[in-house]
């Protein structure tokens, strides 16, 4: 059975957030970040797929198209590895609060729906704890897609899940992709004890809920930089 | 074919004694199978050629008794690929690089290792076993897995990660004793080389003590692993061609369609 850190005694607490691209979770997290730190507490950020020494390889693969459903999910768990062994373990051990945008929900929803097993993607990321507290930002799917759509008109090949040959068309392909990413999380949503922000709410609506909750299920002032 | 790298052959080879049977043989299809699940898509059943894995430490000879068979099966007919560890499009640039840094910690290692098999598997082994190639592979996931456990991985969890791995048709592993392959390598290089004296475990801070710590801690695993894998064993202490002579016996049989693998 897999634990979070505080019951494995780790003094630092991770706080992850999860969602599909468009739902708004970065904004957040950021909002996050610059609350904690504004009260002088221990924080960290890591995002996903963040990694220096892997990153080359990953970009390289993705630009190239390189990669099939395993080794897409092989790198990313390197990339994860890295960053969990470097860095997340060691700033745990030392009371941080390490926010991570994404964390291995997304692996086990993203390679899932790219036919890897789900037993196997979940078996690779055995060595990792669980999060904490993990946020789940529900956005209806036309919105999160209309924000990308929008914003970025030119999908990337993966990003769109164009290496599963949904469609031609990269954004009807992005459609499919994200709707079935969306399906995956949500039948994980209570195994892994999601907290679920509507998404559809505004911004500060949103990060409202976000640092009540927070605020009520940890005690904020063991986190301080310097104790008096 | 895209991927296939043939590693450049260090001696000249001497001619090769052919003897009798000059007759091409066609390999009948030989049935294969995933460890675990497999690669998502990818079907097992239809590949025409053998995988044959020759594992063992640095200076067992390996690359040597590869570049005979080459030459042999070449030589009786069939096509041959060379796949080995850290030779993928992907990753083999920047394993290198992390390698030399010595940055990674042991799972990463583990699953950036496990990144270049996988990619190699897709896009050299299985290919080339579809086209009916015979396919040498210098190492495959039982040095990864040995190098991993003896790091502290659990067994478990690399069987899990490498249920992606197609299960060869004969597995060699090169056993020369730690003091004989102390010598291949000064003889070689006049060096140790870092990683193959498991420096990263700090077994000892001589070197020479922990290559033959080290080595023989991987012996040990590939002996236990023997027992679930069914390697074929060969002594390779042995001269040269006593042992290539001792392989090509057992590739024969793999041919015949016999498996060769006990497993």
């Amino acid at each position: 059975m897999m634990k979070a850190f505080a019951e494995l005694g780790f003094s630092g607490r991770l706080i992850a957030v999860e969602g599909l691209d468009g739902s708004g979770k970065s904004t957040q997290i950021y909002l996050l970040k610059r609350w904690l730190d504004l009260q002088g507490l221990k924080v960290f950020f890591s995002p996903w797929n963040s990694s220096e020494l892997v990153k080359s390889a990953t970009s390289k693969g993705k630009k190239q198209e390189l990669l099939t459903p395993t080794t897409f999910s092989l790198i990313h768990a390197t990339d994860f590895a890295d960053r969990y062994e470097r860095q997340l373990v060691p700033l745990l051990r030392a009371g941080y609060l390490v926010l991570c945008d994404r964390y291995i929900f997304t692996a086990y929803a993203r390679d899932t729906v790219r036919g890897c097993p789900p037993e196997w993607v979940r078996g690779l990321y055995r060595f990792a704890a669980l999060p904490d507290l993990t946020f789940f930002f529900k956005a209806q799917l036309e919105v999160s897609l209309q924000r990308i759509l929008d914003g970025r008109p030119t999908l990337k090949y993966f990003e769109a899940g164009m290496d599963l040959h949904l469609s031609p068309d990269p954004y009807e392909s992005f459609r499919i992709f994200q709707g079935r990413v969306l399906e995956q999380y949500l039948a994980m949503s209570t195994e892994f004890k999601f907290l679920g922000i509507d998404a559809n709410q505004a911004i500060e609506a949103q990060q409202a809920t976000v640092r009540d909750l927070i605020a009520s299920k940890l005690d904020l002032a063991a986190f301080a930089a310097h104790r008096s | 074919m895209r991927d296939v790298r043939t590693k450049p052959k260090k001696t000249p080879l001497p001619p090769l004694k052919l003897g009798r049977q000059r007759r091409v043989v066609v390999p009948q299809l030989s049935p294969k199978r995933f460890y675990g699940h497999g690669i998502p898509g990818v079907e097992a059943h239809n590949l025409r050629g053998r995988l044959i894995v020759v594992e063992g430490a640095d200076g067992s000879g390996r690359s040597t008794q590869i570049a005979q068979l080459v030459h042999w099966l070449e030589g009786s007919g069939h096509a041959t690929a060379q796949v080995g560890l850290k030779r993928s499009t992907l990753v083999s640039e920047e394993l290198e690089l992390a390698k030399q840094g010595n940055i990674l910690s042991r799972t990463t290692m583990s699953l950036f290792y496990a990144t270049d098999f996988a990619d190699q598997l897709e896009n050299s082994i299985l290919p080339a076993l579809r086209a009916g190639f015979m396919v040498l592979a210098d190492r495959y996931i039982y040095t990864l897995m040995a190098r991993d456990i003896v790091r502290g991985m659990e067994e478990d969890w690399l069987k899990n990660l490498y249920g992606i791995a197609l299960v060869p048709d004969v597995v060699f592993y090169l056993s020369v004793s730690p003091e004989q392959l102390v010598q291949r390598n000064f003889a070689k290089t006049a060096s140790l080389d870092y990683w193959e004296s498991g420096m990263d475990l700090g077994l000892s801070r001589d070197m020479f003590d922990s290559f033959l710590k080290y080595q023989a801690l991987i012996a040990k695993q590939f002996q236990r692993l023997q027992a679930t894998y069914g390697f074929t064993i060969v002594d390779a202490n042995h001269p040269i061609d006593e042992v290539n002579a001792e392989l090509r016996h057992k590739i024969g049989t793999v041919l015949a369609g016999r498996k060769g693998n006990s497993i």
